[in-house]
């Protein structure tokens, strides 16, 4: 750690990880609602379940994103942040906004737009703390370096903050709802999320593998140009069946298809990088979820995505399991993994400690993606068979529900792996202190 | 390849790229929303009781549970095309006894089915939410979903 102010970001990443567990067992909660559905029915229902689920995904996602800038731009910068004090602000009023989302869930008050579901005073308190995060960060970049990596990290920051005035428009027509709705979340998640990501992973890359700036920087604009190219239009794919005209039907299948190139470019890039970089950096850890969460973001977004994007196939499969499967390991791979990556190669510099006993971290990785892969594998063959019984067969729909209860057992089972591999992730990070031996005095024979 | 794609080159065309592709997408985004007001969306009209509807639909969170064209959570049915599914499209008074004796029934209470919460809800606020989803329903989705049971 170079300079004192990126200590900040040791908060954000602690919250973040204290959201992260909140968000498994939701969701573990969730799947097993699906197994055994009188589960809690009339205490918390599925409904508040599940936006607990999806909302502390958003808020941890977006707390490890802002922790990761507040990381690395003081040294892409090569100065300290605008205001250290901004950044705890701006961090308090999150941490106040989700604790009242939450409590206004469990009491039943919240709004009716999936993912926007936020009171009121919440999304405002979203607002400021994005606009406080936002001067605080281009102060500091202003004042200092300008390289590629803060330029796009600044792009996809400041895109992200103004597309979340459309969470406060909401029209009475549904049709148009539902047309700005996706401005938030298509747009989020598949352009200005991913140029977060590539300028992390771009960082990453550089710090860990070695490989000149100069390169690492041209590919990520190629990077970020193929995902916006593809992705502004690619909104097309969520324009199919809401009422929006039938010439989304081809815009969306031709763009969103072009969508697959930025998650084969960020995995082809992580490999390429990793192999010419001559450096034997430390931290394998950080560098098998950095290669790991471009893969499985290339499996999860790209590959499960143009699986079911075509509007001939989307006519059948849309709203799904196949659906829920392509989001859960496109979400995972791509921005759950990616954070852990940065939490995982920045949290031993914060803490001030080499990136020792790594095997803890490593094997949550496996056991994570293991079972997300698993998980996904399950939702996608009940998707298939829900997508034959019900949208071809014409079955209706809790008869072919009454079908797939297996796979919802497996989807559980695959869910606790998850669990148990987000919990020994946060462990790693947290717990485990001490060198592998402690040097201590040597044993006395005979003990 | 590395002397003609040097790095500005590279940054110039996302920058210049992403500007033209906002600019397409912002165009088509006005001319989509003329045509969900015009077209789309005109078959009924837009009335309070649609709005009071949508407000309730959001307010007790529907779209965590079922989807609405397709879009929302996996547990339960499809609503966007349930007034057709029940055959009271055409008929708000059939498509308020409907849902009113649904949502009355709730929760089941039936051991291993899924639960839909009960919902205090006036009798105003139910119209309202069966105007709402005949509204939703006489939407022109372009032919989806593929048949009744949604």
């Amino acid at each position: 750690m170079k300079y004192q102010s990126q200590k900040v970001a040791y908060a954000y990443f602690l919250v973040a990880m204290a959201l992260f567990a909140i968000q498994v067992l939701g969701g573990l909660l969730a799947g097993w609602i699906y197994v055994s559905p009188n589960t809690l029915s009339e205490l918390v229902p599925f409904n508040v379940v599940r936006m607990l689920h999806t909302n502390a995904l958003i808020v941890w996602l977006l707390l490890g994103f802002f922790g990761a800038a507040y990381y690395l731009v003081p040294e892409e910068s090569e100065r300290e942040l605008f205001s250290v004090r901004l950044a705890y602000i701006q961090l308090a009023i999150l941490v106040v906004g989700t604790l009242g989302a939450v409590v206004s869930y469990l009491v039943g008050i919240h709004g009716g737009r999936e993912f926007l579901e936020q009171p009121l005073w919440v999304k405002f308190g979203i607002l400021v703390a994005a606009v406080i995060f936002l001067v605080n960060i281009s102060m500091t970049v202003l004042a200092g370096r300008k390289t590629a990596i803060t330029n796009i990290l600044l792009m996809g920051l400041w895109l992200l903050s103004l597309l979340w005035i459309f969470a406060f428009i909401n029209p009475d027509n549904l049709s148009l709802d539902k047309m700005y709705w996706w401005f938030v979340v298509h747009l989020w998640v598949e352009a200005t999320w991913e140029l977060v990501m590539a300028a992390i992973l771009g960082y990453l890359m550089l710090k860990m593998t070695g490989v000149d700036r100069e390169v690492v920087e041209k590919w990520l604009y190629v990077i970020v140009a193929t995902a916006l190219f593809s992705g502004i239009l690619g909104t097309g794919h969520h324009f199919l069946w809401i009422g929006t005209p039938g010439y989304w039907q081809w815009v969306g299948s031709i763009f969103s298809t072009f969508e697959v190139i930025p998650f084969f470019a960020m995995m082809s890039f992580a490999f390429v990088m990793v192999w010419k970089g001559r450096k034997n950096h430390p931290n394998k850890a950080a560098l098998l979820w950095s290669l790991g969460a471009s893969t499985v973001a290339f499996f999860g977004a790209g590959v499960w995505g143009f699986l079911h994007t075509l509007h001939g196939v989307n006519f059948y499969t849309h709203g799904t399991q196949i659906t829920a499967a392509h989001g859960h390991l496109a979400f995972y791979g791509a921005y759950v993994a990616m954070n852990l990556a940065m939490f995982s190669y920045a949290m031993p510099q914060l803490r001030g400690r080499d990136p020792y006993n790594q095997v803890l971290n490593m094997a949550s990785f496996w056991l994570m993606t293991g079972g997300m892969a698993f998980m996904t594998f399950v939702l996608t063959f009940a998707g298939t068979i829900q997508t034959h019984m019900q949208r071809i067969v014409g079955d209706y729909y809790m008869d072919v529900q009454d079908q797939l209860g297996l796979f919802y057992m497996m989807r559980f089972g695959a869910g606790a792996a998850v669990v148990l591999g987000a919990l020994l992730f946060i462990y790693s990070q947290l717990v485990v202190r001490r060198e592998v031996i402690a040097p201590g005095p040597i044993a006395t024979p005979g003990e | 390849m590395s002397e003609i794609l040097t790095k500005s080159r590279a940054r110039n065309v996302f920058y210049g790229g992403s500007l033209f592709f906002v600019v397409v997408f912002v165009a088509m985004t006005v001319h989509s929303h003329r045509y969900i007001v015009e077209t789309s969306t005109a078959g009924m009209p837009l009335t309070d009781e649609v709005r009071l509807g949508k407000h309730v639909w959001e307010r007790a969170s529907c779209i965590n549970c079922h989807t609405l064209h397709g879009e929302g959570a996996y547990f339960a049915p499809e609503v966007g095309n349930v007034m057709t599914r029940w055959g009271v499209l055409d008929d708000p008074e059939g498509a308020y006894e409907m849902l009113d004796g649904w949502m009355q029934a709730q929760p089941s209470g039936i051991e291993g089915r899924r639960q839909m919460p009960h919902f205090d809800i006036t009798e105003e606020e139910m119209r309202g939410l069966a105007e709402f989803l005949r509204w939703a329903d006489q939407t022109d989705t372009q032919d989806w979903p593929p048949n009744d049971a949604g």
